[in-house]
């Protein structure tokens, strides 16, 4: 019986040599390169003996704002692939005309816009929307920290863990070749019996963890740990959009985590969910995915418009216009966005009537964000507008958002979907939403609450020429898709046949070399600004005469945010308490409790990357191991009973002390 | 109060700008009219859903010009540096404006919702049509031809019925006579387009779709999928031949004389994966071929998913399969009604 069992191939399962990709010229130069950087990279920490640093302050740091600012990193590297992948497909579409093929073969090719989808959503748009969340919302609403501490340094190790998993399959096999969603019958195992739709699978359902957990975290965060005062109708927006936000992804992600592990059970165990015949249904998938995907958008959208409101509020140094239909609004998209997913496949043959509901649903949510947009509107109206950074990206955004919105009410008007559908038209529409809107505001707010984190601001020359590449750079990438699909082209395509369409593929591969800019100019921005950092150094804690209680803390804040709870009277909390001299407590400081570091959360999340790879490769053996270990560590962490700690108070009075020093010496 | 009214003052010049802008966006459609299909498309059903795109941009442009305009309006004349702009730091609220801001837009939601009811009902795409053009409705005693669309990795068959004939990666129709198809998948999943045409549908394996369409002007458009089914994808394009009635008695018969046979051994043959397949004339087919793929059962000793369902009464997979046309056709896949005979 035993001489039965193929030892190599239950440690390696279908791992081989020939997963490496010699071939692709493409792939081993970024190999090389990673390699080398990599090893470059480890030798640099361990020169300048940074590990214990690390590990100590960050990896295994529970301190909101310390894994804000990771998820921050996270999404910035993860933003450098996706944005390579996206100027490979403008350089291809670009090239492939006629009797050229370009330089990607469909293989190649395919897994590029798949990479690209998958990596621009899950691993650039969601750490940045949850790093930002992360890092402002216990600041705006006087919190010590989140409410459960460890799960959110989990949380973010289990999303890095996603991440990761994408990257290794550059150079180990190969990514999955069925678009951004995987949609059966072409991701089932008879057409797709490669490692590429495994890889997309186990990335999504380890990172889905980490999201949800940290979407658990911050609903309760918000509705449970508010400065006293603060009622629901006294919360600053940017933290009314995320318990939105946190609402949708909780009651949305599990329908992704369900979906995705009926598709694994069709691949992994031969069930027959999504398979064309005996009894499955691959429209099933569709349906189930857009469930999930629909909410998606908003959940990534929702707390751009957050931030917007607090920036145009801030530099129009003015109350926000309509505080209270900028909530409802809000609470209106939140309900809405869950029924109109059907509108992601009019095309499928439903009735007119399943159509047309749907499609007037979709229609219904421009009401709400059509009210937020004249909100900001007349916010800007009678102000004094300061434009810093952030509010340039705030313009920027409302002239370009307005835009996309009108296109996407276009394309919920199902006799227009169909002649629109799939098209370069619909490309165009959702990188119009999400780059002028999501994107956009996660760079606005980067620069805006970046003094906060950091204790200096971004230089504002960089800034400008980050944010009018990007602009310019998005209208030349954008408007000649818009164009290419009313001429009828689709999408996915890696040549053509008609050369009156090169020419537009030609700009928009220019407008991608303007966004590359953008994005150079952006990092070169934090460079310059460290290297300035003493003259943007900001003293204060309040560079921007800000409205809400972030601002009135120290930059950066110290580990415990607040040495005393803050009292909240009115909405814009701190203006208020500026307005009517308020003068921070000096003495009387207790020692503050504060939960304690843990390895846990990245350990975890390490084995889990290995059980992920394990089942990828079919290596039943190290999966089985794996899945022990995740287990005896999960197990034993609950014996952990050294959790917390108190901050004594004569650190608390010596911070304090320290603040009061620099505020007068400012003053 | 007054800052209603100030703001009624500064909407007068975005008005004109508005109007402006709206001419603007007209020449910008006729422009696009040259050589965009979409915008100038062929077919009377496409050219409905051309109109109504604009319809629906013109309405909400409406609402869009006046909101860029008045950012960068607002951005300018309350730059900090402009004393002479009025500052109302605590001024967040009036009831005036709110109703407008949510009015406005639900007003135009309102018109653009009707028009989508309609029109959604109007151009449902398993409607058989009831004109072939603006005021001319389809003659007395014309039946549409029914053509058979089956999506192969990665090309077409078409089946015509009527004709007894078909062929691959090449469809032609007579101008102003309604074109019913019905569209199938072998497997993977694709989208049957033709944007002179009409919109586009899902092919699907074991299900039908339906798509009605007429073609008005003479030429040679082009077809394709619009959903992406793996390598093959960017080659999966056809040229469909709008022709007079002659022309298409003569291309039948140029199919009938040239084709070959296709039977379910040629089928099984000819939908192993390929790519860039040449255009094929298929004369002597078998005619329960398409009922076979749309069924899954082409291979010998494989049950049919319509018996299968009729064993299983009323099966849970597959409800597109065999549903007749008109407004009642659209199968619900959960509901199971998949049992009905296929016509």
């Amino acid at each position: 019986m035993f001489d039965q069992i193929d030892l190599t191939k239950l440690i390696f399962g279908r791992l081989t040599w020939e997963a490496i990709p010699y071939h692709e010229p493409i792939l081993i130069a970024t190999f090389a390169a990673v390699i080398l950087g990599g090893i470059a990279l480890l030798v640099a920490l361990t020169y300048f003996r940074l590990w214990g640093y690390l590990w100590r302050e960050w990896f295994t740091s529970i301190d909101h704002k310390k894994i804000g600012i990771m998820y921050i990193i996270l999404a910035l590297v993860m933003l450098l692939r996706g944005f390579a992948d996206a100027i490979m497909m403008r350089i291809q579409q670009a090239w492939a005309f006629g009797d050229s093929a370009g330089y990607l073969p469909p293989d190649h090719y395919d897994q590029i816009f798949t990479a690209h989808g998958v990596i621009m959503i899950f691993f650039v748009a969601m750490p940045l929307v949850t790093g930002i969340m992360n890092y402002v919302v216990p600041l705006q609403i006087g919190a010590r920290d989140v409410a459960f501490p460890f799960l959110n340094n989990f949380s973010f190790w289990m999303t890095t863990s996603g991440a990761v998993l994408v990257m290794v399959s550059l150079f180990i096999g190969e990514f999955a070749k069925t678009g951004w969603l995987a949609y059966p019958p072409l991701a089932g195992i008879d057409k797709s019996p490669g490692v590429g739709v495994d890889y997309y699978i186990w990335a999504l359902q380890i990172a889905g963890v980490g999201t949800l957990l940290s979407g658990v975290n911050l609903l309760v965060t918000i509705v449970k740990m508010r400065a006293p005062g603060m009622t629901m109708m006294k919360m600053p927006v940017f933290t009314w959009t995320a318990l939105c936000t946190n609402v949708l992804i909780v009651a949305a992600f599990p329908v992704l985590t369900a979906v995705l592990a009926m598709l694994t059970l069709d691949r992994y165990l031969g069930t027959n969910f999504f398979t064309e015949d005996l009894g499955g249904n691959a429209m099933m998938y569709i349906n189930l995915i857009w469930i999930w995907g629909h909410p998606e958008v908003y959940i990534l959208i929702l707390p751009a418009f957050g931030v917007f409101s607090e920036i145009v509020s801030t530099y129009s140094g003015k109350r926000l216009f309509g505080y209270a239909s900028m909530v409802y609004a809000t609470v209106v998209i939140t309900v809405l966005s869950y029924l109109v997913w059907l509108h992601h496949f009019f095309t499928m043959g439903s009735g007119a009537s399943v159509n047309s509901f749907f499609g007037i649903t979709t229609m219904i949510i421009s009401i709400p964000t059509g009210a937020k947009v004249f909100n900001w509107l007349f916010t800007m109206y009678r102000g004094r507008i300061r434009f810093d950074v952030p509010m340039l990206w705030t313009v920027g955004f409302m002239v370009t958002f307005v835009i996309g919105g009108m296109t996407g009410v276009l394309l919920a008007v199902p006799p227009a979907d169909f002649v629109l559908h799939n098209s370069l038209f619909l490309i165009a529409h959702f990188h119009n939403v999400i780059i002028g809107g999501v994107l956009f505001g996660m760079l606005a707010a980067i620069t805006y609450w970046f003094p906060k984190a950091f204790g200096f601001k971004l230089d504002p020359f960089w800034g400008k020429v980050s944010f009018w590449f990007w602009l310019t750079g998005f209208y030349f990438a954008f408007m000649p898709l818009y164009v290419l699909g009313l001429m009828g082209v689709t999408r996915r395509m890696s040549q053509f046949d008609d050369p009156s369409l090169q020419i537009w593929f030609q700009v928009a591969a220019f407008g991608a070399v303007l966004i590359a800019i953008g994005i150079a100019a952006f990092l070169i921005q934090l460079v310059v600004s460290f290297m300035r950092r003493e003259s943007l150094r900001d003293e204060t804690g309040d560079p921007w005469d800000g409205r809400t209680l972030e601002w009135s803390t120290s930059s950066p804040p110290p580990a415990y945010n607040f040495a005393f709870t803050p009292r909240v009277h009115d909405l814009d909390a701190w203006w208020q308490m500026k307005q009517h001299g308020y003068k921070r407590p000096e003495s009387g400081f207790l020692p503050i409790h504060m939960p304690k570091n843990t390895g846990a959360g990245i350990i975890l999340a390490g084995i889990s990357t290995v059980l992920g790879f394990a089942l990828i490769w079919h290596m039943w053996l190290l999966a089985g191991v794996s899945f022990l270990g995740l287990l005896v560590v999960a197990i034993g962490h609950t014996f952990n009973y050294n959790r917390d700690y108190h901050i004594p108070v004569e650190e608390v009075e010596r911070v304090e002390a320290e603040r009061t020093r620099v505020l007068a010496n400012h003053g | 109060m007054r800052g209603t009214l100030d703001y009624l003052q500064y909407s007068a010049m975005p008005i004109l700008k508005l109007v402006r802008g709206l001419s603007l966006a007209a020449a910008v459609a006729l422009l696009a009219g040259c050589d965009a299909v979409v915008m100038s498309p062929s077919g009377d059903v496409a050219a409905q859903q051309r109109d109504l795109i604009v319809w629906a941009t013109v309405l909400m442009l409406l609402v869009i010009v006046p909101v860029i305009i008045l950012t960068l309006l607002f951005a300018w004349r309350y730059r900090s540096s402009n004393k002479e702009a009025t500052y109302k730091p605590d001024w967040d609220h009036s009831t005036v404006l709110e109703l407008v801001i949510w009015g406005v837009p639900l007003l135009i939601i309102i018109a653009l919702g009707a028009m989508t009811y309609v029109s959604t009902h109007k151009l449902d795409p398993y409607r058989p049509l009831d004109r072939i053009g603006p005021g001319q409705p389809v003659p007395e005693g014309v039946e549409p031809l029914v053509v058979e669309v089956v999506s192969l990795d990665w090309k077409w068959l078409f089946f015509y019925p009527e004709q007894g004939i078909a062929t691959v990666n090449e469809l032609a129709a007579p101008v102003d006579r309604p074109i019913r198809f019905k569209i199938t998948s072998s497997s993977t999943m694709n989208s049957f387009f033709i944007p002179a045409l009409a919109g586009q549908i899902y092919a699907m394996a074991g299900m039908e779709t339906k798509l009605h369409g007429v073609i008005n002007e003479e030429g040679i458009y082009d077809g394709f999928s619009a959903n992406y089914s793996g390598a093959g994808f960017s080659h999966m394009r056809f040229k469909f031949h709008g022709m007079s009635d002659a022309d298409f008695g003569e291309w039948v018969a140029k199919v009938a004389a040239e084709g070959d046979t296709l039977d379910r051994d040629v089928y099984r043959e000819l939908e192993k994966p390929s790519e860039r397949e040449p255009v094929h004339y298929y004369a002597d087919v078998d005619p329960t071929l398409y009922d076979a793929i749309l069924n899954l059962c082409v291979e010998p000793g494989t049950m049919c998913m319509k018996d299968m369902m009729m064993f299983g009464h009323g099966g849970h997979g597959g409800g597109n399969v065999g549903k007749d046309d008109g407004h009642e056709g659209h199968g619900d896949p959960a509901a199971g009604h998949g049992h009905e005979q296929h016509q």
